[in-house]
């Protein structure tokens, strides 16, 4: 695998509209952070960056990927989808009866999610033991990634696994925060704030690198900075969009936990074929439409 | 007294035993290593214990995590902090995801003494017990508590284990037949049945005694395993006496003798007398000395004769 701009990019696009239709069929979820974080699941999954096996999803060798913000299942799941770990169909059943692509991720159902999320705070603290006790073993680098909302920040357990991180000087683990400003109350100011994310961790003994979430070619160089890190863990701080790609949800914190309706979500998917141009084929073929529409 | 021993005592040391036959067993503790005895096992190999500082929610995410290398992962601190403190971090990681770790903390119960109530932890097995995919262990003793730590090596999943600060007397019984499921029958009796655990187990076999001299005949069972919870044994020894009493350090509510009572209930036959639960009854603990406590709350050998023969 190697690093094709054009490919990811497009991709993220099939992933944008995959992720609406889901929810749309679902009938809940949630697009918001979903959206915003496309482009860094993207890039993690098909930009070179993680080494993982789809036919061997407990490979040894593999790096690990956390959701620590695990409400946004719909992208780990189309991510999945994409990289083959199982049939495009299966996304059609988000949040349905006896599912393997539960509301938030669920480990014991599908093999390739590595531990199941939906509490926030907690996904920093468990990447970190993954990362202890991978370095334990001394059989390889493999990383450990764990991708956590800003407003999941305001959550305590954070901070403590932040503190425990640098103090075990792990440095195969790389904490990839989608800062997109907004949560489900609203804007973080307005809720609490956070002051300046990437000061914070630095204040902890975290390398921060800061880039646009939405440039592939920024959030690579961004993943393979991180992968050269020496003695402490990094935070790649990603400053993102709620809702990006479709106008009537960006920066609302309103869908940050909605469905569509079918009329919003053809609105949504005609929109994403304006923004992709040329990749209007692509968007369309988006296989949820062979399992159920 | 030199017979008596703590069943925290036997924590960091069975750790190390299980160390040295091989197995790759951790522990993630969050500045009570001493007291827990958990430095045991970081002394042995200091990669061992992960000491998390004063933070218990990242105690349990880490050892989530590290279990999630294929690593047998036990966790300290007190129940208080190990079980309350954490809950939210023991259901949505460790037992909603079926997690290799032990939630193994010391210091439950009112036993730990002079701390006071907001160290008394009396509700954690009711708190573990309503966890699916947790199974609930109440060691009585030093011995029963490293068969405990044993057993939870073994099994994959999640387990709690419940364990104490107070020295306590060993109870002149094989732990062989202890396991998951197993209550063990300490004394033999035709009047009455008083299914304990944990410290009550050593007041319930005094009581016994204290109840013989007045003629009444008490069967004494070690219900050790709180969850899964061993049926057979106590609906044997009910059928045998019809008179069911249980003894527990802990809240009335949710613990033992909720559990017996539920099983009891789906039998209603069995009994002639009504059943009856001792434990603390739904309030906090106070500061105080071991045997002071104990008499307060109800718990002593003294305390059981008298519900025996109420």
């Amino acid at each position: 695998m190697s690093f094709d701009r054009a490919a990811i990019e497009q991709k993220a696009m099939r992933m944008r509209a995959d992720i609406l239709k889901m929810i749309t069929l679902a009938k809940s979820g949630h697009p918001g952070g979903s959206l915003s974080s496309v482009e860094i699941m993207a890039t993690l999954f098909f930009g070179d960056v993680m080494s993982y096996r789809i036919d061997e999803p407990k490979w040894h060798g593999r790096d690990r990927f956390v959701l620590s913000k695990g409400h946004v299942a719909p992208v780990l799941y189309t991510s999945l989808a994409h990289a083959g770990c199982f049939d495009m169909t299966e996304l059609a059943t988000l949040r349905k009866m006896k599912s393997r692509l539960q509301g938030h991720p669920d480990h014991l159902a599908l093999p390739h999610i590595e531990v199941s999320t939906g509490s926030l705070g907690q996904g920093l603290s468990i990447a970190a033991g993954i990362a202890y006790g991978l370095r334990t073993e001394e059989k390889g680098n493999q990383k450990v990634y764990v991708l956590l909302g800003d407003g999941e920040l305001q959550e305590g357990q954070v901070w403590e696994a932040a503190m425990f991180a640098a103090h075990a000087k792990l440095d195969n683990l790389i904490a990839i925060i989608d800062h997109n400003d907004l949560q489900i109350d609203g804007h973080l100011d307005e809720v609490v704030s956070l002051g300046n994310i990437a000061d914070k961790f630095k204040a902890f003994g975290f390398e921060v690198i800061e880039c646009d979430g939405h440039d592939v070619n920024a959030l690579k160089q961004a993943f393979d900075d991180a992968a050269n890190i020496k003695d402490c863990p990094c935070a790649i701080v990603a400053h993102t969009t709620k809702g990006k790609g479709v106008k009537f949800m960006e920066n609302e914190a309103g869908w940050h936990g909605k469905a569509p309706s079918d009329e919003l979500c053809d609105l949504a998917l005609n929109e994403l074929d304006i923004v992709t141009c040329n990749s209007d084929s692509a968007s369309k073929s988006a296989s949820l439409d062979e399992g159920v529409r | 007294m030199s017979d008596k021993k703590a069943t925290r005592a036997a924590y960091g040391e069975t750790l190390v035993e299980l160390m040295n036959e091989g197995v790759d067993v951790y522990a993630v503790d969050a500045d009570l290593s001493g007291s827990t005895t958990t430095a045991k096992l970081g002394k042995a190999d200091s990669k061992r214990l992960i000491n998390v500082g004063i933070a218990e929610q990242n105690m349990i995410g880490v050892a989530a995590g590290l279990s999630l290398t294929d690593k047998v992962v036990f966790t300290g601190s007190f129940a208080v902090f190990g079980t309350g403190r954490v809950y939210d971090q023991i259901r949505n990681t460790v037992c909603y995801g079926k997690l290799n770790v032990k939630i193994a903390p010391t210091h439950a119960g009112i036993s730990v003494g002079a701390d006071g109530g907001s160290h008394q932890m009396i509700e954690d097995i009711a708190l573990m017990r309503v966890l699916p995919n947790m199974r609930v262990l109440v060691p009585a003793d030093y011995r029963s508590a490293k068969a405990a730590i044993r057993i939870a090596a073994k099994v994959d999943g999640p387990v709690y284990i419940r364990m104490g600060r107070a020295d306590v007397k060993q109870i002149d019984s094989d732990t062989g037949e202890l396991d998951l499921g197993k209550a063990r029958v300490l004394r033999r009796g035709s009047d009455v049945t008083i299914v304990a655990c944990g410290v009550e187990v050593g007041q319930a076999l005094t009581a016994a005694e204290m109840l013989e001299e007045k003629g009444i005949s008490a069967e004494i069972i070690d219900a050790f395993s709180i969850k899964p919870l061993d049926e057979q044994t106590i609906l044997n020894s009910a059928k045998k006496t019809g008179y069911v009493i249980t003894a527990e350090e802990h809240s009335i509510i949710g613990g033992l003798g909720e559990a017996v009572s539920a099983l009891m209930s789906e039998h209603p036959k069995l009994l002639t007398k009504p059943l009856k639960r001792i434990g603390v009854n739904d309030r906090f603990g106070t500061s105080g000395e071991f045997d002071e406590l104990f008499r307060e709350y109800g718990l002593d050998a003294q305390s059981i004769c008298d519900v025996v023969v109420q």
